[in-house]
């Protein structure tokens, strides 16, 4: 793998945190609970890197999404895209940014408006960013997308209904490539699609990867997904980050307790294969009530009274290789047993 | 056997499905999926049902549950035999209605993907696993609560006595799974279909669920329906493993054999076509693809329903007539006109 660490950042996120606070309702007066969905994270993207993000649900990866590309206002913490400072800008000033940092949604379904043409899908970015461009020079941009995502530019007179999932995930990221953003945040893209399709979607995405020399921050739950796609991968559990390398090194040196036991859980689609599985008891606790010290203790194997009384910070245990545990003593078992 | 510590465990046929066929009725023209399929479980056996969506698994599966829609919207044809406690079978599709609700949550029971959706969000989980054992076993509301206490312990709920007074909205995704398979096996079944039970749980909690279903099944000895997407799963639980595309069977093996050597080119496609944790990060693998998209039910492409997508299809061979499920040694079927060229060409 050809992993371009010299690249400068192009994104980097310091402390970044999400509180969502539940207001007073009828039935819950007087208390205000906090949802910590994203607690003081950090990591930086480089230019033409993918960084992978993964984690179950709640771990709080599509807040991280959302809020670095300032569609949450952080509670806390800076997001520094090349150059600007994200947190802090009001609408208007984000506008100029907007056309450069794009997000791929997960369900091909709900995120295409059904009473538009794809064409018109494709070229509303312009008409908001650029309305000064010719109705030609719309069209011509449109045909171009639609031929470099694999789509015939005759589609553009169609409307979504008409396509299937892969295709309409093909064409929301046409929609997403259309002001010729540097950076992508894509969310699930392939999560609700056939496994055949599936593998359509990623290989087009590395593709235009490579072709436009996109920076891009893909989130997914799917392990192996993110392992074909990422140059570094960033592991989160209950709002933390708590492990962050490059991706040859995570599968086959992972640090923390939470990746191992991902790892092992992950089906491999080899029979031959079988393993002793590392089962974690019980499911991810509320963000509205995080354990104290360590947040994977209360399921970790490993655990140490210790744990409970700190937040182990992420530090680095090997070059670009970080995790947040403070037992350095364990032996963990790598992702592949082939 | 991967996978079953005990592979002599795997006994007698208890359910037969034999040509199954349902016809859907629809404005645009009558819908045919499943399509003629045939396939046993035994006791103790795991059969995984693999499949991208509208190749006719789910629909198979509730046909086999009597669960589809009623004629005129819906017509199901074929047989599927369960054997009773006396060593005979009988064809759920010839029973009445009211016969059929003493089989089903009885001799025959599902699990469904999404749990919540399944339980009844106004019952206690106690009252509804005891709703079932009262309806099947004739007992009285304390033996029935008894029997869902135990049930609960069973499938792994830490404090069940407690449970049995919560609602489905107090547990997690993954506890609901584990009170949906609570209510399956309230009265021992001997088959159980599972439709997708741990799609939408997260790895961590999927793996639990996978271990509790094989740990039951080796308790209990019931055949396990296992329909899934996902082969990381199917390579995990499953004994034998049939495909199915289009609405038919397409290929049909031991799950061994069917990983190492597919035979029909749309399985081979599907595994290449996975993204392997085992191999990530050693090298940028390009995935594998299967070009185009699963036909139109309505438009369906004459021949081999899989040809137009097929980089081994031949004009003339396989777009002409439908080819049959052949068995190419070892139990191990397949439905390709092209398959013994195929497995000469790679070798």
């Amino acid at each position: 793998m050809t992993v371009v660490q010299t690249g400068t950042p192009l994104l980097t996120a310091e402390g970044v945190s999400k509180w969502f606070f539940l207001g007073n309702t009828l039935f819950r007066r007087g208390r205000q609970d906090v949802v910590r969905a994203v607690d003081g994270v950090s990591f930086d993207i480089r230019r033409g890197e993918v960084l992978g993000l993964v984690g179950e649900s709640g771990s709080g990866k599509s807040t991280v999404g959302r809020t670095i590309l300032r569609l949450n206002e952080p509670t806390a913490g800076s997001i520094r895209f090349d150059g600007h400072e994200l947190a802090g800008l009001t609408r208007r000033q984000l506008r100029p940014l907007r056309p450069r940092m794009q997000l791929i949604f997960q369900d091909p379904f709900s995120s295409l408006n059904p009473r538009m043409t794809v064409g018109r899908i494709i070229d509303t970015p312009i008409t908001i960013h650029a309305p000064e461009t010719s109705r030609a020079a719309r069209r011509e941009r449109v045909a171009e997308l639609l031929h470099l995502v694999g789509l015939s530019p005759r589609y553009a007179e169609r409307y979504p209904h008409e396509f299937s999932g892969g295709q309409r995930q093909r064409i929301g990221i046409a929609r997403a490539l259309v002001m010729n953003p540097d950076f992508l945040v894509a969310d699930e893209p392939v999560s609700a699609l056939d496994v055949s399709i599936q593998a359509q979607v990623v290989n087009l995405l590395l593709e235009i990867r490579e072709k436009l020399g996109l920076t891009m921050l893909f989130i997914s739950h799917d392990l192996a997904v993110v392992g074909c796609v990422s140059d570094r991968i960033a592991v989160m559990y209950l709002g933390r980050i708590v492990e962050l390398a490059p991706t040859r090194s995570l599968f086959l040196d992972p640090r923390h307790p939470y990746t191992e036991a991902l790892f092992s859980a992950e089906p491999i689609p080899n029979p031959a294969i079988r393993r002793d599985r590392i089962l974690l008891k019980g499911e991810i606790p509320s963000p509205v009530n995080p354990p104290s010290g360590c947040v994977f203790r209360t399921r970790c194997p490993y655990a140490l009274p210790d744990c409970a009384k700190v937040v182990p910070p992420l530090t680095e245990v090997a070059p670009g290789h970080a995790k947040a545990c403070i037992r350095d003593d364990l032996d963990l078992r790598p992702s592949q047993h082939a | 056997m991967a996978g079953s510590a005990q592979p002599a465990a795997i006994g007698e046929t208890v359910l037969k499905v034999a040509d199954l066929c349902v016809t859907f009725r629809t404005p645009a023209g009558p819908i045919e999926v499943p399509r003629g399929v045939s396939f046993t479980v035994r006791r103790g056996e795991t059969l995984a049902l693999v499949g991208e969506s509208g190749s006719g698994k789910s629909v198979t599966s509730l046909a086999v549950m009597r669960l589809t829609p009623k004629p005129p919207r819906c017509h199901v044809r074929g047989q599927v035999l369960l054997r009773d406690d006396a060593g005979g079978t009988r064809d759920l599709l010839s029973l009445s209605d009211e016969q059929m609700r003493r089989v089903r949550g009885n001799d025959i029971s599902m699990i469904f993907q999404e749990p919540m959706t399944s339980l009844n969000p106004v019952h206690t989980v106690g009252a509804q696993i005891a709703e079932a054992i009262h309806f099947h076993r004739n007992v009285g509301p304390r033996a029935a609560r008894e029997r869902a206490l135990a049930l609960l312990e069973l499938v792994g709920i830490s404090e069940p006595r407690k449970r049995l007074d919560s609602y489905p909205h107090h547990l997690s995704g993954g506890m609901r799974q584990r009170v949906m398979i609570a209510m399956a096996l309230a009265c021992d079944p001997k088959v159980l279909i599972a439709d997708e039970p741990t799609t939408a749980l997260d790895v961590t909690v999927q793996a639990q669920i996978l271990a509790l279903l094989k740990e039951l099944q080796q308790r209990t000895g019931m055949g396990i329906i296992f329909i899934t997407h996902n082969l990381g799963v199917v390579a995990e639980i499953a004994d034998r493993v049939m495909v199915m595309y289009a609405g038919r069977i397409v290929e049909q093996a031991d799950v061994g054999p069917l990983f190492a050597r597919p035979m029909m080119p749309y399985t081979a496609g599907l595994l290449r076509s996975v993204p392997r944790v085992d191999l990530a990060g050693a090298g940028r693998p390009v995935l594998e693809t299967i070009g185009g998209n699963v036909p139109d039910p309505l438009r369906m492409p004459p021949g081999c329903a899989f040809h137009p997508r097929c980089r081994h299809h031949r004009p003339g061979r396989c777009d002409t007539a439908v080819p049959a499920l052949e068995d190419a040694g070892g139990d191990h079927l397949l439905r390709c006109a092209r398959w013994r060229e195929i497995a000469e060409a790679a070798s």
